[in-house]
């Protein structure tokens, strides 16, 4: 069939939409998140005390770094510049790298301790601690998901520059990716202070 | 000199592109359509044949055909199947991916590409919905809610059941993103807000729920895959959890899908009812904002389903005021219909008659619900029979008869054939008939006091069961008439002209079937939807 014609407004509009949905994915969770600090105030800042501080502001420096990067990466191809655009993208998606090694660490850490779901410290301990440590689990794990796919999204986008598809007339990917990243990157701000900042 | 695809009808192969592929990898919002009508009616029929293998047992007490945890199995994938499966995608994917371009004027939706990937979304939560019933520790007894704690305990196949509808909610989503970036964007420069079809208007309302609420539950069924998985505990209240908040994340969206389901279909019927009344729609406002104002308020009333879950007084007090406040946009757009036929010149054509059915049964279910929604009464029917009849009231009489109307009034224009008309009306009466005969006894046996989701009951329940069982038959015996009707749509020569009903939406100024292309330039003139002076039928 004959080629679409492109809408550009169009396919930002649409993917505004989804980061709705994103948001609202989260929403749930956060939903789980506030009623049950509600419910275990006490528990929930003593286990917020053993949740790394380091680990955690790192992340957040790599994070917000990271969308600075793409954010450039975007500017870069706008001028036209195509190679500074695809270096940014590259170190954007090691910054995602960091984020997710340094997490494998973390969580290591934490499982080391006996401290990971089902686990039997956590089973046998007060309700709130296992509720805390729990949420943490599927809270962060459902971002990091989201850091691995916004990764492979951005390498789409490094591709398509390659091939000459995504152009510095017609960013509307990139861009999108971009948004994606930023969406990335505000979920976990809020992530931060709830689970590493509680106590 | 138009190109083919601007003059062979879109059912029709393509010049250089035949065979399956040309409509599996199609891009063509009517060919998507297609694909989804096709698949939506499969698994109605795969859902109606476990319907009535469930009356036939429940013909009579005792074990009849089938014991207890076969029975679960049933109502569970029936209420899967139906839900997730039929209702959901139902009129919007199908008639709303075939229409919804058309009637605004667009050569397509937004995103076509995106459009095509939902309906193999859909296929694979289909294949894995079915899947999980032959794998695993059998197939998941746990109802269409997947309630916890049971549905983290069963050793059923639970699974997979809801990996495969977080992967259809998705598909959900997608759809609705699709339709409002569509009618925000593609609408012919003449087609202003105000000049959108009803049904327009609809999918539009319909799509903001599909894509506020969904995540919701797509996030809620990730939890009980988790939950099942690891075992951490957030809705066991032995491990801190509380399964209340379950109820509340899977009706916070299950709620507002019972308007995904409806609005729809108030859509289809309020295009149908005017062009039957030769009459322009009473209340066109109305009747648009109250799809907006079922989709705010629908997203505030879903603790409904909770009375007796345990919470506190206040609580249900104020859900159930809401729930009251809701019913008030339905209502008015009852009014809105009627009001449009007082006075018509009324041509009663099958379209029409299945609008009819709809709101008749689509009223019994909407004031029946207030019985439920008024906490004091639920408290006494809550969880029993009286709660069935209700729903299949709403959604079958309602979204069901929709779909049957849509049916029998684009399918002339998307076969360029005419049905059986004799058959369609006598399918009516058995229809009508059949579900009365069917549903009617539960309200009965359920105010009585026979709860939903057993095998088994009380020699008491039996009248009403045994007559609800024969209604089953004659409603089967209803739907295959209205097919067998409506199979004369899929071969003989296409007859059809333009505009058979002489409606005044822009898809009437097409030819039947409409080509591969359509509105490549956006049309020059855009009619106001329901002003028939001049429209000529063409039949
Ligand atoms: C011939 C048509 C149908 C028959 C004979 C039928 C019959 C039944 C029966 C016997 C039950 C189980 C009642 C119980 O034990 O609690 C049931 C449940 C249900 N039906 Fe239908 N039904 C039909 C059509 C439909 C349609 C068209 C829909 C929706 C579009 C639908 C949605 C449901 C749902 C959601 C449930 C609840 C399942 C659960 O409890 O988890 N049914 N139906
Ligand atoms: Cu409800």
């Amino acid at each position: 069939m004959t080629e679409h014609h492109k809408d550009y407004l169009g396919d930002k509009f649409g993917m505004w939409l989804f980061l709705f949905t994103e948001i609202l994915l989260f929403g749930g969770l956060f939903l789980l998140y506030s009623v049950y600090l509600h419910r275990y105030p006490a528990e929930f800042h003593q286990a917020g005390l053993e949740l790394s501080r380091v680990f955690g502001t790192a992340n957040t420096i790599v994070l917000i770094t990271s969308s600075f990067t793409v954010a450039m990466a975007i500017s870069a191809l706008q001028q036209g510049r195509r190679v500074l655009c695809q270096g940014l993208l590259a170190s954007t998606i090691v910054l995602a790298g960091v984020f997710m090694v340094n997490k494998y660490f973390e969580w290591s850490a934490k499982i080391g301790h006996g401290i990971y779901p089902g686990s039997p410290e956590l089973v046998d301990g007060p309700g709130g601690t296992n509720i805390f440590f729990g949420l943490y689990y599927v809270m962060t794990g459902a971002h990091g998901l989201h850091v691995v796919i916004g990764a492979a999204l951005l390498g789409f986008c490094m591709l398509r520059i390659g091939q000459g598809r995504v152009t510095a007339d017609d960013f509307g990917l990139l861009e999108n990716g971009g948004l994606y990243w930023h969406l990335v990157d505000l979920v976990w701000i809020f992530l931060f202070p709830l689970f590493y900042l509680i106590s | 000199m138009p190109s083919p695809g601007e003059t062979v009808p879109f059912l029709d192969p393509y010049p250089g592109r035949s065979g399956i592929l040309s409509w599996i990898f199609s891009t063509d919002h009517k060919r998507i359509g297609m694909l989804y009508l096709w698949s939506i009616l499969t698994m109605f029929a795969v859902g109606v044949v476990i319907g009535v293998l469930m009356r036939l047992e429940l013909i009579a007490p005792g074990r009849t055909i089938m014991g207890a945890q076969t029975y679960n199995a049933m109502f569970t994938l029936h209420g899967v199947v139906m839900i997730f499966l039929f209702v959901i995608p139902g009129i919007p994917a199908a008639f709303g991916n075939i229409l919804l371009p058309l009637q605004i004027g667009a050569e397509d939706v937004s995103f076509p590409r995106l459009n095509i990937f939902s309906w193999w979304l859909y296929l694979t939560g289909a294949a894995l919905a079915v899947t999980s019933l032959f794998t695993g520790g059998g197939p998941p007894d746990t109802g269409w809610t997947f309630y916890v704690p049971f549905s983290e305990r069963t050793t059923t196949n639970v699974s997979l059941a809801v990996v495969a509808v977080f992967i259809l909610g998705f598909s959900s989503i997608l759809t609705g993103l699709n339709f409002i970036t569509t009618i925000h964007r593609l609408r012919a420069p003449k087609m202003s807000w105000g000049k959108l079809p009803l049904f327009v208007w609809s999918l539009y309302a319909t799509a903001w729920i599909q894509l506020l609420a969904t995540p919701v539950l797509g996030i809620t069924v990730a939890l009980v895959f988790i939950e099942r998985l690891l075992g951490i505990g957030l809705f066991d209240p032995a491990r801190g959890g509380d399964p209340l908040l379950y109820q509340h994340l899977f009706w916070i969206y299950s709620h507002p899908a019972v308007y995904i389901m409806i609005v729809p279909a108030m859509g289809v019927v309020s295009d149908i009812i005017p062009a039957f009344a030769r009459k322009s729609i009473f209340g066109y406002k109305a009747i648009a904002v109250s799809s907006l104002a079922i989709a705010f308020a629908g997203s505030l009333v879903w603790a409904h389903h909770m009375f007796t879950s345990g919470m506190s007084d206040t609580a249900v007090m104020v859900f159930s005021f809401l729930t009251f406040v809701v019913a008030i946009p339905s209502a008015i757009k009852v009014f809105n219909w009627v009001a449009t036929l007082y006075k018509g010149s009324i041509y009663l054509e099958p379209p029409l008659l299945f609008s009819l059915g709809f709101i008749f049964l689509f009223s019994a279910g909407g004031l029946t619900g207030l019985v439920l929604g008024s906490a004091g009464t639920d408290i006494h029917v809550h969880d029993t029979y009286f709660v069935v009849a209700h729903f299949h009231y709403v959604i079958f009489g309602g979204t069901g008869f929709g779909l049957f109307a849509a049916m029998h009034f684009w399918f002339p224009k998307i076969f360029g054939r005419m049905y059986d008309r004799k058959l369609a009306n006598a399918s009516w009466y058995l229809l009508i008939g059949g579900f009365n005969m069917l549903y009617f006894p539960m309200f009965i046996i359920g105010l009585m006091g026979m709860p939903r989701r057993y095998y088994d009951y009380l020699p008491m329940y039996q009248t009403g069961h045994m007559v609800s069982t024969v209604g089953s038959w004659v409603l089967v015996a209803g739907l295959v008439t209205m097919f067998w009707g409506l199979s004369k749509c899929f071969h003989g020569p296409r007859t059809v002209g333009r505009n058979p009903w002489g409606a005044a939406t822009l898809e009437w100024t097409l030819p039947s079937p409409p080509p591969h292309l359509t509105f490549l330039d956006p049309p020059d003139e855009v009619p106001s939807p329901y002003s028939y002076e001049g429209v000529k039928r063409d039949d």
